[in-house]
């Protein structure tokens, strides 16, 4: 079945290559999907857009054979299919390519490829393969070192591996699961341009996103999802409008634009000079990278992720060691213990909320004290008042509207946004001097995102200098002052928020120094 | 093979009754108990009278039900030592070899003497065997604790070979320097260095004559105390229960983790070295071999069973003594393994009834 | 004392390490770290010696003693795959189930002598001098399969389409997943496979090295410093073999130490007082925790770790590996 044959073209031109009938997908206590219909023209690219949550990732599985529908019917060229694992999915011609890359790390490019099909049987002449491979990547323009290990790849060779795998399976359908997120805008350049040549080579693309203006420059038709049920059953991407989008996103009038006041910054509070770090594999992540923040300011850091920005964020807070000077308020905090970074005012709001920011089996009360549990009222000398605790974090329940039963519920209950707002709760309750905010809004539906943009500001005219760390350039130029680009771990130029343009952020994205 | 019916896993999105965690833990010990009874049915064995012997063995009167307690006595300290660690996600699988450490220290206080025996008080000498005893254990759970702390170590090899070199070290000792005439044992500690019992009492009170309850249970008590309020509510338990949640964030917190590591590992090692002294103190009265009938792995299934709550070790660690107690007579002595083995098989097994909603689903409902 | 001697029952010995641990090397290859290698293999040992002895066949011995082990491990698969328990503590209830059946099954079994698996010289090659005499002369079979036995493992593992799997899985289980390989399957079968191999690692115990039940002193920790040689090894087998050898060679070395009356013309102190003994008896258990630092430390020097889904339960759907 590895070869499995292209669809005959002829034969297939009147079926489409995709239908979904009124598919209903049921999870214990979450209606994921409610009869949703989608169809996938033949070599079309068809955009699937909804929020986070919305039902786009649950749809898409059980086109992948994940997921079994509870309800509805599901056709491929023509074909009546019933898939009962992701094999059958892949027999039937259907690629997946996740946007949390399902890659082995540490298996070459030809080993992930191979994974899981029947040829070759029994012993792995990888050689001969590498130059399978290399034919395929010849056919569609997708460059990569077959026997390179996948850890050793930046994010964009690995989404080609993942594109490539499907296409080494012979797939007609492909599903990219927010493919561009993690790319700079010339890769996404890059990316569309392939998709395009796949559809000349009698592919079919499923597209999902969150973008408008990269859904209009390359889908023909879109379907929107708003928890589990299609508001826009494909329609012409001609003659959308972002706000028509968002609205049928959202379901309601979206304001995009938080308002941020003028104001002067103050003196300089974090003062990073010529800092070096390595990164967790041993390599050099940092490069003699200097900048500055000052009270009331925000200074944005761009970049494509895995440039330096990680570590960037863990040396500043203490979670890493480094070379070169890390000036606080004047106070030297390199290579010390996250202890001395915080006794400083630095307050971090982490990349990974679950697995950095809180405790996934401790109540939302003893998240929000994590980071003062030593000091009176809360903590005496040796014990912890829980009942002072637990007053404390009502107070921050109704300050910051976390939506939770009650403060005794355990964190990994919560909602990404509503977590992430006890985060950003218990880091400002420390007042701090210093913010770094890494992807704060990453994942969140759109009123979550305005209202921890919301808090950002606040801190901003509260005096805080804040460093912000965000893929989302949108994001970056909304909020921030200043904006410094990062690439391999070095700062390729600082520009000003008002005069600065995606087009020449992106360029230094990939590398190009600004000229000053 | 086509069955009608099918169990389905599904997962629970409210919180499960208060009730529940209780229900499933006695539940699967009742199992536990009836799979044990069907296996030693297959074997040739008489379940129901052993089961009713078990009862009056172990709770038929106040002399066997006394014996049950100072059984259960070294299992509620081992079982905290256990919790201790568990809640920073330690393993410390080497409560035995620290209870055989701290037996070793503190019967040096006897046999160096590290005081006079004639002339220093029974109490001073007690209380030296008792931090004598901690220290022992305290270094034995130091050793893991700094290798996990410093190069990251994977504690649950290090702590089981441990273990073994403690009843090595335990051995040369009775077997060569200490050995009473060629015996594998020591002498007899002098009667000052022994743990007051009920029965020193009998003179007084006729009822207690012949009960071996030694003040070790009440140390035994007072321990569970102070671990449930460093645990609840210290400022200590707390980074506890942090880093034993997620490292990553108690890092990001500010938590010295490496310490803490060092620090629990000897805690949790103290107490495992306490119940060492309490039971060569309080029992056997001399150092010898098999002093732990594997105290130190039944403590780890105490803790499990217990839901690391040190309340309920204490009485978890009661049901355990009983089935040491019982396990003496019962035939043959891989009974007391086996059983335990199940126990904790279960125990385990049902967090799964927390986790999930089992249905039994109809697959042909017209038929039905 | 005699080099010869050593290297000739080190590599016997070594034998029960190298199945215990490549087995162990299996399983968590796949992300199941079994702790229960004690068990299964006491459970094995009693199993095969207890059939040898009714049989009268060491080979059917053999067969039911792999088959104990292996399905022992299968309430691990069970316990930790199915129901997502902590594998620490299924690992433990395991060794406690494997000791206690063992136990009581094995009454009586002490003192007998059923037939062992017979001891061969490999034609030409053990009349080399040396080597034939230290590798290829006097050992039971089951020593010239564990030759063989590494390396194959090592192909498979790394050359072959199961081995791949095999790595996938406990590297990326969704990865796996999503691509039709069924992370439980696989995981299943090689908690089976190292239940398999315990079980012969404990056969190969009572029924070749030191023939005898002497209940729990018949593997007396063995299976534990298996799952440590894993740790040491970096999870290749080729290593789990060489360490198995190494440790079983120290072993028996240190024990001739206790033979001579004099070394290097000083009076031997272990000789005088046989008590001495018992330090030499701690000395494998000291040398798998120095193995253990050592293993550690390189492997953070060289960033090599465990298997990255080692002691995680797979749940689909569910963010994480």
């Amino acid at each position: 079945m590895t070869s499995h044959p292209p669809p005959n073209a002829v034969a297939n031109a009147v079926a489409n290559a995709v239908e979904m009938k009124d598919i209903v997908i049921r999870f214990p206590g979450v209606l994921a999907n409610d009869h949703v219909n989608l169809t996938l023209k033949h070599g079309e690219i068809h955009a699937l857009l909804g929020e986070n949550g919305a039902g786009k990732s649950t749809l898409m599985s059980a086109l992948a054979g994940l997921y079994k529908p509870t309800s509805g019917t599901m056709r491929i060229h023509g074909e009546l299919v019933d898939f009962n694992s992701p094999k059958d999915a892949i027999a039937k011609g259907i690629g997946m390519v996740y946007q949390h890359f399902m890659l082995v790390p540490t298996q070459t490019v030809t080993e992930n490829i191979l994974l899981g099909l029947n040829e070759p049987k029994f012993f792995m002449d990888l050689p001969k393969y590498d130059q399978k491979i290399r034919d395929l990547q010849e056919q569609f323009g997708l460059n990569v070192d077959p026997t390179a290990k996948i850890w050793q790849l930046s994010v964009g060779e690995q989404q080609r591996v993942e594109i490539l795998k499907t296409l080494y399976r012979g797939a007609s359908v492909l599903i990219m699961d927010e493919p561009t997120a993690v790319l700079a805008p010339q890769e996404i350049d890059d990316l569309m341009e392939t998709m395009r040549s796949m559809t000349k080579q009698d592919k079919s693309i499923i597209f999902i996103s969150h973008k408008l203006n990269e859904v209009t420059a390359v889908a023909n038709r879109l379907t929107v999802l708003r928890k589990g049920v299609a508001t826009a059953e494909g329609i012409d991407v001609t003659g959308m409008t972002s706000e028509k989008l968002a609205e049928l996103m959202v379901g309601r009038k979206v304001v995009f634009r938080v308002e941020k006041k003028e104001q002067a910054p103050g003196d300089v509070v974090l003062d990073v000079k010529e800092v070096s770090a390595i990164n967790n594999k041993g390599v050099r992540a940092l490069n003699k990278l200097s900048l500055k923040v000052r009270q009331g300011e925000i200074l944005g850091i761009a970049g494509v992720a895995g440039n330096g920005q990680s570590e960037l964020a863990e040396i500043i807070t203490g979670l890493r060691d480094c070379d070169g000077e890390i000036l606080i308020n004047g106070e030297d905090v390199s290579n010390q213990e996250p202890s001395v970074a915080i006794a400083q005012g630095v307050a971090h709001i982490p990349e990974d909320r679950t697995g950095v920011g809180s405790a996934p089996n401790m109540t939302i009360a003893e998240n929000t004290i994590m980071k003062n549990y030593r000091d009176e009222p809360i903590g005496t000398k040796w014990s912890i008042n829980f009942t002072e605790a637990r007053d404390h974090a009502r107070e921050l329940k109704n300050a910051y509207d976390i939506l939770a039963p009650n403060v005794r519920t355990m964190a990994r209950k919560l909602s990404g946004g509503n977590l992430q707002k006890v985060i950003l709760a218990r880091e400002i309750t420390t007042n701090p001097k210093l913010m770094v905010a890494m992807q704060p809004t990453r994942g969140l539906d759109v009123g979550a995102i305005e209202s921890i943009q919301r808090l950002l500001l606040e801190q901003r005219e509260e005096g805080t200098a804040i460093l912000l760390i965000s893929e989302e350039l949108e994001e970056l130029l909304t909020l921030s002052d200043r904006i410094a680009v990062l690439h391999e771990g070095e700062v390729m130029g600082i520009l000003d928020a008002k005069d600065a343009n995606m087009k020449e952020i992106g360029l230094m994205m990939t590398g190009e120094k600004h000229k000053a | 093979m086509n069955l009608p019916y099918t169990l389905i896993f599904e997962k629970r999105t409210e919180d499960y009754p208060k009730w529940l965690p209780a229900a499933v833990s006695i539940g699967s010990v009742i199992a536990a108990f009836i799979i044990s009874g069907i296996l030693l049915k297959i074997i040739g064995g008489e379940p129901l009278r052993v089961i009713k012997f078990f009862f009056t063995a172990t709770f038929g009167s106040w002399a066997v039900f006394s014996d049950t307690m100072v059984k259960a006595t070294p299992l509620i300290l081992v079982g905290l030592a256990c919790t201790v660690a568990f809640k920073m996600k330690l393993w410390n699988i080497g409560a035995e070899g620290q209870f055989y450490m701290g037996a070793f220290f503190a019967s040096l206080v006897v046999l160096v003497p590290m005081v006079n025996l004639e002339t220093t008080p029974k109490f001073l000498i007690i209380v030296l065997m008792m931090i004598m005893g901690m220290i022992g254990g305290a270094i034995w759970g130091f050793i893991p604790g700094i290798l996990k702390a410093k190069y990251n170590v994977n504690e649950i090899i290090i702590t089981l070979m441990l273990n073994y070199i403690a009843l090595y070290w335990n051995n040369f000792w009775i077997f060569d320097k200490w050995s009473d005439a060629g015996f594998q044992m020591t002498p007899q500690f002098a009667k000052v260095a022994w743990l007051p019992r009920l029965s020193d009492l009998a003179r007084e009170y006729r009822m207690f004559s012949g009960i071996t309850l030694h003040l070790g249970v009440i140390i035994a008590i007072i321990a569970a105390i102070i671990i449930w309020w460093i645990l609840e509510r210290s400022r200590w338990g707390y980074e506890i229960k942090l880093i034993g949640d997620n490292p990553a964030a108690a890092r990001y917190a500010g938590l010295n983790i490496s310490k803490n590591i060092i620090l629990v590992f000897m805690l949790s090692g103290a107490l495992a070295g306490l119940a060492g002294m309490s039971e060569i103190s309080g029992v056997v009265h001399r150092l010898q071999e098999r002093i732990s009938s594997g105290y130190g792995f039944t403590g780890i299934i105490i803790a499990w069973l217990a839901k690391l709550n040190p309340f309920t070790v204490i009485l978890v660690s009661i049901l355990f003594g009983a089935l040491i107690v019982a396990g003496r007579e019962i035939q043959p002595s891989g009974i007391a393994y086996l059983l335990q083995g199940i126990i904790l098989f279960m125990v385990i097994s049902s967090d799964v009834l927390l986790r999930y909603k089992i249905r039994l689903i109809n697959l042909n409902p017209q038929e039905a | 004392m005699n080099i010869e001697i050593i290297l000739h029952a080190g590599l016997a010995t070594g034998t029960i390490l190298l199945f215990a641990a490549i087995g162990e090397v299996f399983a968590e290859r796949s992300g199941i770290l079994n702790l229960g290698v004690e068990g299964m293999m006491l459970l094995g040992a009693m199993a095969g010696f207890s059939t040898s002895l009714a049989t009268n066949n060491a080979w059917l011995g053999l067969l039911v003693a792999m088959l104990a082990g292996g399905i022992l491990s299968l309430a691990h698969a069970l316990v930790t795959i199915n129901f997502q328990a902590d594998q620490v503590v299924s690992g433990l209830s395991l060794t406690f189930l494997g000791t206690g059946l063992a136990l009581v099954l094995g009454e009586g079994l002490t003192g007998q002598h059923p037939p062992t698996i017979p001891i061969v010289d490999i034609p030409l090659l053990s009349s080399i001098p040396f080597i034939g005499s230290v590798f290829f002369s006097e050992h039971s079979i089951l020593v010239y399969v564990g030759y063989i036995f590494a390396p194959l493992t090592a192909f498979y593992i790394n050359k072959t389409r199961p081995g791949m799997h095999l790595r996938a899985v406990g590297e990326k289980p969704s990865a796996a997943d999503t691509l039709g390989i069924s992370v439980y399957g696989v995981r299943y079968f090689y908690t089976f496979v190292g239940g398999l191999l315990a079980g012969l690692a404990g056969a190969t115990i009572s029924l070749s090295v030191s023939p005898g039940w002497y209940s729990t002193q018949t593997t007396s920790g063995q299976g534990w410093i298996a799952v440590g040689l894993v740790i040491f090894a970096q999870w290749n087998p080729m290593r789990a073999a060489f360490g198995g050898y190494l440790f079983g060679m120290l072993r028996r070395f240190i024990l001739d130490l206790q033979g001579p009356a004099l070394i290097f013309g000083m009076t031997n102190p272990l000789y005088v007082n046989s008590n001495y003994g018992f330090f030499l008896q701690m000395m494998p258990f000291i040398l798998t925790i120095i193995a253990l630092v050592w293993g550690s430390r390189a492997a953070s020097r060289k960033r090599i770790g465990a298997p990255a889904a080692l002691g995680v339960p797979y749940i689909r759907g569910e963010r994480g590996l």
